[in-house]
């Protein structure tokens, strides 16, 4: 009971971050139908913010939380300004390269600004382990399960409840008949990209505290914020949810009752199969592409 | 401009000028040296071991020949670039060995490389002063290789003597997924009956993971009495987190992997009370005056951070070690490669930075495990044990 227990805990965490990650991954691809590969950067880029802003003692927490995501938003702003405007007429390979590029590119800068070496903060809270059946409950995990509920309600909400949500969902429906109808389809791709890089950020800011960071951890938390994308329904935002919980809970499983080296692999089978039995993902609706 | 010297005149000229440049040339150059070679990672990745490795050679090499040399023979340092990687390392040797023809080569910086120049030293027979840690560099024996780096063997003996001092009985091992994290693994698993120490279990983590707790859980299961956790910055650090998240009170062991000041910045709070085997340079200053290690450590820490006004690391200290022990072994040896090579096998009680030295045919490290010492981290600094 108290290790299944401890599994779970452990799981839930981790799998609420990969859900961050997931609903970055998700939202853009709506909204432009694309695959942003950098966006394992953009958890970079927020991870090693904090670090520098909060960690440094600069800023208080809630600011440095603000400006450390407004700042990597607005880097995602640029990456589709500068990289991928001119080309978007292109062939979607072509995009997904350029973001591929762009991320070695981030990465690179990510190792000039904050050197090799990994960097640590405290937790955000001073509050010690809570005692759960004898399993022990982070208050940073609570914490973490609070702000990724919160950025799902709150772009569940966005979508359905405002002008400039639903807006964007017509762009991602069609974007010509959105055009036709006096929507800036541009406008609407820069205002999701702004969004899911400031979401990545949330991502790095929130891990900062329970792990290491270094200007290459985005290229393993990427990749596993992309498999929960998949998992849960390229697209759909509960779907993302629901997939990052789920490759969270079944790697702390895995190496609880199976094998710690065999982590990785548990967790890619688990993705295997879902996608092996239902190929759009667990939430995601038949063309995988709406919401 | 014109030419003013006529030609005919000017070769004459320049006939006299290579006669007597000839006649009085410096005895800095040609067979008057001591041409020794030095193959190091001194840029990428592995940068941090090559370029202090670099940095000393050159400094010992300036301070010897302003000594006047070995035998009245100033020694020649050439140095070559490896780039962590083999086939650049295998090309600088041979560049070494062919062209430049050097009597002995310090380095290369990593096992890999120092595992693919092996061959070619064996057979010009060229003695190969190796800085890496590997033990398959020295074991089995070859007879023109050395290494002066610890083994991953002698810390695993150092953690296995200090538990045993401490009654415990049952170890836990968690350990990285890569080639230092299984190196470690295998020599724990190997030597812990000597010691009468079972391992109960033994769990690894990703160079890249995030949270280890999943394996701890698993580890506190089995009632362990000690972890032992092997790998290098940062998984150590999130490891030492979550054991003191999870709350266990048992005593935790890292590697001499994690044993700089950026392993207590990672783990700030958590690192307290950890224990880890460590090359004695990181607490020179608290060893007691009668080690003998102290004066040589004390002397080249002053010497590298007032030369080079940068920190100085355990890594440089290999090359450093190697350089003094070639230039003992040079002396009375008139620069024949087998006289070197026999001295230095014959050498015995070396005091160097990495450790006391006694080197003899079947032993080509040298190193006791006395080469390091056991620190526990007490109130955010190194706290040695005796």
């Amino acid at each position: 009971m108290q290790e299944i227990l401890q599994y779970l805990f452990s799981g839930i965490t981790n799998g609420a971050i990969y859900a961050v990650i997931a609903v970055g991954f998700s939202m853009l691809y709506n909204s432009t139908e694309l695959i942003n590969f950098a966006h394992g950067e953009f958890v970079m880029l927020g991870g090693l913010g904090i670090v520098t802003l909060w960690g440094g003692s600069l800023l208080p927490l809630p600011a440095a939380f603000v400006l450390t995501v407004i700042g990597v938003a607005f880097v995602g702003f640029l990456l589709e300004r500068v990289a991928l405007r001119k080309v978007s007429r292109s062939q979607p390979i072509v995009l997904v390269i350029i973001t591929i590029g762009a991320s070695i590119f981030l990465r690179g800068i990510g190792m000039l600004i904050w050197g090799k070496d990994a960097h640590a903060i405290p937790s955000f809270t001073k509050l010690s382990p809570m005692d759960v059946f004898g399993a022990k409950l982070m208050p940073q995990s609570i914490l973490i399960l609070a702000i990724v509920l919160l950025v799902v309600v709150g772009l569940h909400l966005f979508y359905r409840k405002t002008l400039t949500g639903k807006a964007m969902q017509a762009c991602a429906i069609n974007e010509k008949a959105a055009w036709l109808s006096g929507i800036p389809s541009d406008q609407m791709v820069l205002l999701a990209f702004f969004l899911s890089a400031g979401i990545g950020a949330i991502a790095g800011i929130i891990i900062a505290p329970i792990t290491m960071c270094g200007y290459d951890m985005g290229i393993l938390l990427g990749l596993k914020g992309f498999c929960a994308a998949m998992l849960g329904g390229l697209g759909s935002l509960w779907g993302s949810l629901v997939g990052g919980l789920l490759l969270g809970i079944s790697e702390s499983l895995g190496v609880g009752y199976v094998s710690s080296s065999l982590k990785d692999a548990i967790a890619f089978l688990v993705l295997l199969l879902i996608l092996y039995i239902r190929p759009t993902g667990i939430l995601g609706i038949k063309e995988a592409k709406r919401f | 401009m014109r030419q003013i010297i006529p030609i005919k005149k000017g070769i004459k000229r320049l006939c006299l000028f290579l006669a007597a440049s000839l006649l009085f040339s410096s005895p800095a150059l040609s067979k008057d040296t001591f041409k020794i070679g030095g193959v190091f990672s001194v840029t990428g990745r592995a940068s941090f071991l090559g370029d202090p490795e670099k940095k000393s050679m050159e400094m010992l090499v300036n301070q010897i020949n302003a000594k006047g040399g070995i035998d009245g023979r100033l020694l020649e340092a050439v140095i070559y670039d490896t780039e962590g990687d083999p086939q650049k390392t295998v090309n600088a040797v041979s560049k070494l060995i062919n062209k430049d023809q050097v009597i002995a080569i310090i380095g290369p910086s990593l096992t890999p490389t120092t595992l693919a120049v092996v061959p070619f030293a064996e057979r010009s027979k060229t003695l190969l002063i190796s800085c890496a840690a590997g033990i398959l560099i020295t074991e089995p024996v070859k007879p023109w290789v050395f290494k002066t780096a610890q083994s991953d063997a002698l810390a695993v003996a150092s953690i296995y003597q200090h538990m045993k001092a401490q009654g415990i009985k049952k170890a836990a091992i968690l350990s990285v997924s890569d080639a230092f994290g299984e190196s470690g693994k295998q020599q724990l698993e190997k030597q812990a009956d000597a010691y009468g120490i079972t391992v109960i279990r033994s769990e690894t983590f990703g160079a890249g993971d995030t949270d280890m707790t999943p394996q701890l859980t698993k580890i506190r299961k089995e009632n362990p009495e000690a972890i032992i956790c092997w790998g290098t910055n940062p998984g150590p650090a999130v490891v030492a987190k979550n054991v003191k998240q999870l709350g266990l009170q048992i005593p935790l062991y890292q590697s001499h992997g994690v044993a700089s000041p950026k392993f207590i910045e990672l783990a700030s709070d958590a690192a307290e009370g950890i224990y880890l085997p460590t090359g004695k340079i990181l607490v020179a200053d608290l060893l007691p005056d009668n080690d003998p290690q102290k004066p040589v450590l004390q002397n080249y820490i002053k010497e590298f951070e007032s030369r080079y006004n940068m920190p100085v690391s355990g890594f440089g200290g290999y090359a450093y070690d190697a350089v003094r022990m070639l230039a003992e072994a040079l002396k009375g040896s008139n620069g024949d490669k087998e006289k070197v090579r026999a001295a230095l096998e014959e050498m015995k009680g070396f005091v160097g930075v990495s450790g006391v030295f006694s080197f003899s045919k079947t032993e080509h490290n040298g190193l006791s495990p006395d080469a390091f010492v056991m620190v526990q981290i007490r109130n955010n600094t190194w706290e040695l044990i005796r």
